[in-house]
């Protein structure tokens, strides 16, 4: 993943006082101590003990930002030339590191909660009963296996889009108005393209593709029976993400040594043969990371799905984020809702870490 | 060697192949065009019809309807309205700016962290604890995969106690956690393309690490910062889940504005249209004009 040994050396003679390191330390401390008698205070507060406080936690927010920077700063004043190297990335570190393992455990934590917010109290300890819920719950079932055939989409997304780049990438006029045109559906907003598309194009009465169908004399009904709304959503999304696909692969053609197609063109091979010994072997690194890429993004699919089928007809076309999304949206039954979403992300880091130890052994094997 | 002769039928049947090809090439070229621009198309031309046109299924504007502005009346923009003053077109101005400080503000702080750490872990060897640089990178990196809807129930709770629910701050946040990984990712490659060399030679003459950074290394990485901002512009400014949750009255974006509309109007095609032509716009331009580094920062990662 990193090229270890490239690396900026640098060799540099700190001297640093222990004054200077006591300082730094001084630093952090205080400022910890003084976000942790914020929070203390305003928890005591909150639970009614104590009269005097703050109307909402935002202070206690400004105190862990103190401390944040605090920390940044005194990484430089004990550790010098160090600390520096260190300032790089820990910004980046602590805001990532804040904002997602906090409320991660804090998920956690609801998840074996009996909450709804539409119910007067907070959340009540309820133990597995979410999971016990979650067992026995088809339409949960049903929304991944729904995300199965979602997924299984990016194949046919893949060879659109590999046909695209490889159009893209031939002997052609206008090359540049094509590739403008060929990447504008990835910039619309999913939102506006479920009005543009689903409720407007595929209007039965009177949207454009329903009256073509008309004339070809089939009767449109594009969200009625299951397999079909799936596929409508499923083409949606596509139509929206193949220029990803197409524009990461048209790179990959683009930087193919021109000698080898060359050399395979001197030795005779037909077009067919080119594509199938040559340039789809030297394009599988490409086409793995586009592959696995937009796996990661189908995983979120939910806009569309919210906006053009709200899971109908009878959930067929949920995926799980849609699913709840509903579930925190109309019964606002947050405990279970966040217990369906840890499980969907444990699902989903076997899945993922699973495709790529599986990728990983695959292109090592030497071909 | 007669077979190079254009009346030879060898030759011919070269000519004709490579006629077949050009056609088939073209074709396919045309048709796909069709298929990206019709509904783009589709949503401008509807802006400007009536209700009877929408229902005849006219398309072309000038030879089987008349273009009004009817449409563009119920955001407020028209010849007639523009001068007044007009709540609908302020309520649409709102989204607009909210949509719009929110994700060139989270595109730029995540640019900012995102190339700090991308250069740093490029650069130096690091150890914190257990973790190294390749660690280091997987935990930034991994984040990609987390789906937001483990994320949004915990904002709800947390951002209701720090009274940032329904701010743009609050969205802010989220938005620029949500990029950082991905401008981690281009930048990360960005860096490892600049020759080590360059900052060699600046630590010589004298330069610092900062130093070095600022004045050699972000000038030449300055294109592929370009690329990770505006992949990052198009990706918060589409998001829909987060804004849909986390705001009700004050922050709503565009999407959620559009959202919105879709369920309680009915066939109000024309204002529909006018809205959604609006949200697309800005992005449309973008990607016209700057197409060359929304190019750069996708292919970034794909090419090693």
């Amino acid at each position: 993943m990193m090229i270890e040994g490239d690396l900026l050396h640098t060799v540099t003679a700190d001297n640093i006082s222990a004054r200077r390191r006591r300082l730094g330390r001084l630093l952090v401390w205080s400022t910890a101590l003084f976000g942790l008698a914020l929070a203390l205070w305003q928890a005591a507060h909150e639970a009614g003990r104590l009269a005097y406080g703050f109307d909402t936690w935002r202070p206690v927010l400004y105190a862990y930002m103190l401390w944040a920077t605090a920390l940044c700063i005194s990484q430089v004043v004990v550790n010098g030339e160090k600390g520096k190297r260190t300032l790089f990335v820990l910004p980046a570190a602590l805001f990532v590191i804040s904002l997602v393992v906090f409320p991660l455990l804090f998920a956690l934590y609801i998840s074996f909660n009996d909450w709804n917010l539409a119910s007067p109290g907070g959340p009540r300890p309820n133990g597995l009963a979410n999971l016990r819920e979650m067992w026995h719950d088809g339409f949960y079932w049903n929304a991944l296996k729904n995300m199965v055939y979602y997924v299984l989409a990016v194949s046919v997304e893949y060879i659109i889009a590999f046909a695209l780049a490889l159009l893209l990438n031939a002997q052609i006029r206008a090359r540049k108005f094509f590739r403008v045109v060929f990447l504008l559906p990835l910039m619309l907003s999913p939102v506006a393209v479920s009005w543009m598309i689903g409720k407007s194009m595929l209007e039965i009465r009177f949207g454009p593709i329903s009256r073509l169908l008309r004339d070809f004399g089939f009767e449109p009904s594009f969200f009625g029976s299951p397999e079909i709304a799936r596929f409508m959503i499923m083409a949606m999304d596509a139509w929206t993400f193949i220029p990803f696909m197409m524009i990461m692969l048209l790179a990959g053609l683009q930087a193919l040594p021109s000698e080898i197609i060359e050399a395979s063109k001197v030795d005779g091979a037909t077009g067919w043969q080119r594509f199938k010994e040559v340039i789809f072997p030297l394009m599988l690194p490409v086409s793995v990371t586009a592959i696995v890429i937009r796996i990661i993004f189908k995983l979120k699919l939910a806009d569309i799905i919210i906006n053009v089928t709200s899971g109908g007809p009878g959930g067929a076309t949920d995926s799980v984020t849609s699913f709840i999304f509903r579930e925190y949206r109309d019964r606002s039954n947050v405990g279970y809702g966040t217990l369906l979403a840890m499980v969907y992300l444990i699902l989903i880091i076997i899945f993922v870490t699973a495709l790529l130890k599986l990728v990983n052994r695959w292109m090592e094997r030497p071909a | 060697m007669s077979a190079i002769f254009k009346d030879h039928d060898l030759g011919r049947r070269i000519k004709i192949n490579w006629w077949t090809s050009r056609v088939a090439i073209y074709s396919a070229l045309i048709i796909w065009a069709v298929i990206c621009l019709f509904p783009i198309y589709w949503t401008l031309t509807t802006s400007f019809k009536l209700a009877p046109d929408v229902m005849r299924g006219n398309m072309v504007p000038w030879w089987d309807f008349t273009p009004r502005w009817k449409g563009w009346e119920s955001i407020g923009f028209s010849p007639r309205l523009i001068g007044e003053v007009s709540t609908v077109r302020e309520e649409f101005l709102k989204r607009f700016w909210n949509s719009a400080i929110v994700s060139i503000s989270s595109s730029f702080l995540a640019v900012v962290l995102g190339s700090l750490a991308a250069y740093g872990l490029s650069r130096f060897s690091y150890r914190f604890g257990f973790m190294r640089n390749s660690d280091i990178s997987f935990f930034f990196l991994s984040q990609m995969i987390l789906p937001p809807v483990v994320l949004a129930l915990p904002f709800l709770v947390l951002y209701k106690s720090l009274a940032l629910l329904d701010t743009r701050i609050g969205l802010i946040l989220l938005y620029t956690l949500m990029v950082l990984p991905i401008v981690i990712w281009i930048m990360r490659d960005q860096f490892q393309g600049i020759p080590i060399e360059l900052e060699e030679a600046a630590l010589v003459d004298g330069l610092g690490i900062w130093g070095a950074f600022i004045q050699i290394v972000l000038p030449i990485a300055l294109p592929g910062m370009v690329a990770a901002f505006i992949l990052s512009l198009v990706l918060c400014w589409n998001e829909y889940f987060f804004a849909a949750l986390l705001t009700a009255t004050n922050a709503t974006t565009l999407p959620v504005m559009v959202a919105s509309q879709t369920g309680s109007q009915g066939i109000n095609w024309w204002s529909m249209a006018a809205l959604s032509s609006a949200a697309i716009l800005p992005l449309v331009i973008v990607a016209i004009f700057l197409e060359k580094y929304i190019i750069k920062g996708m292919a970034a990662g794909a090419v090693k």
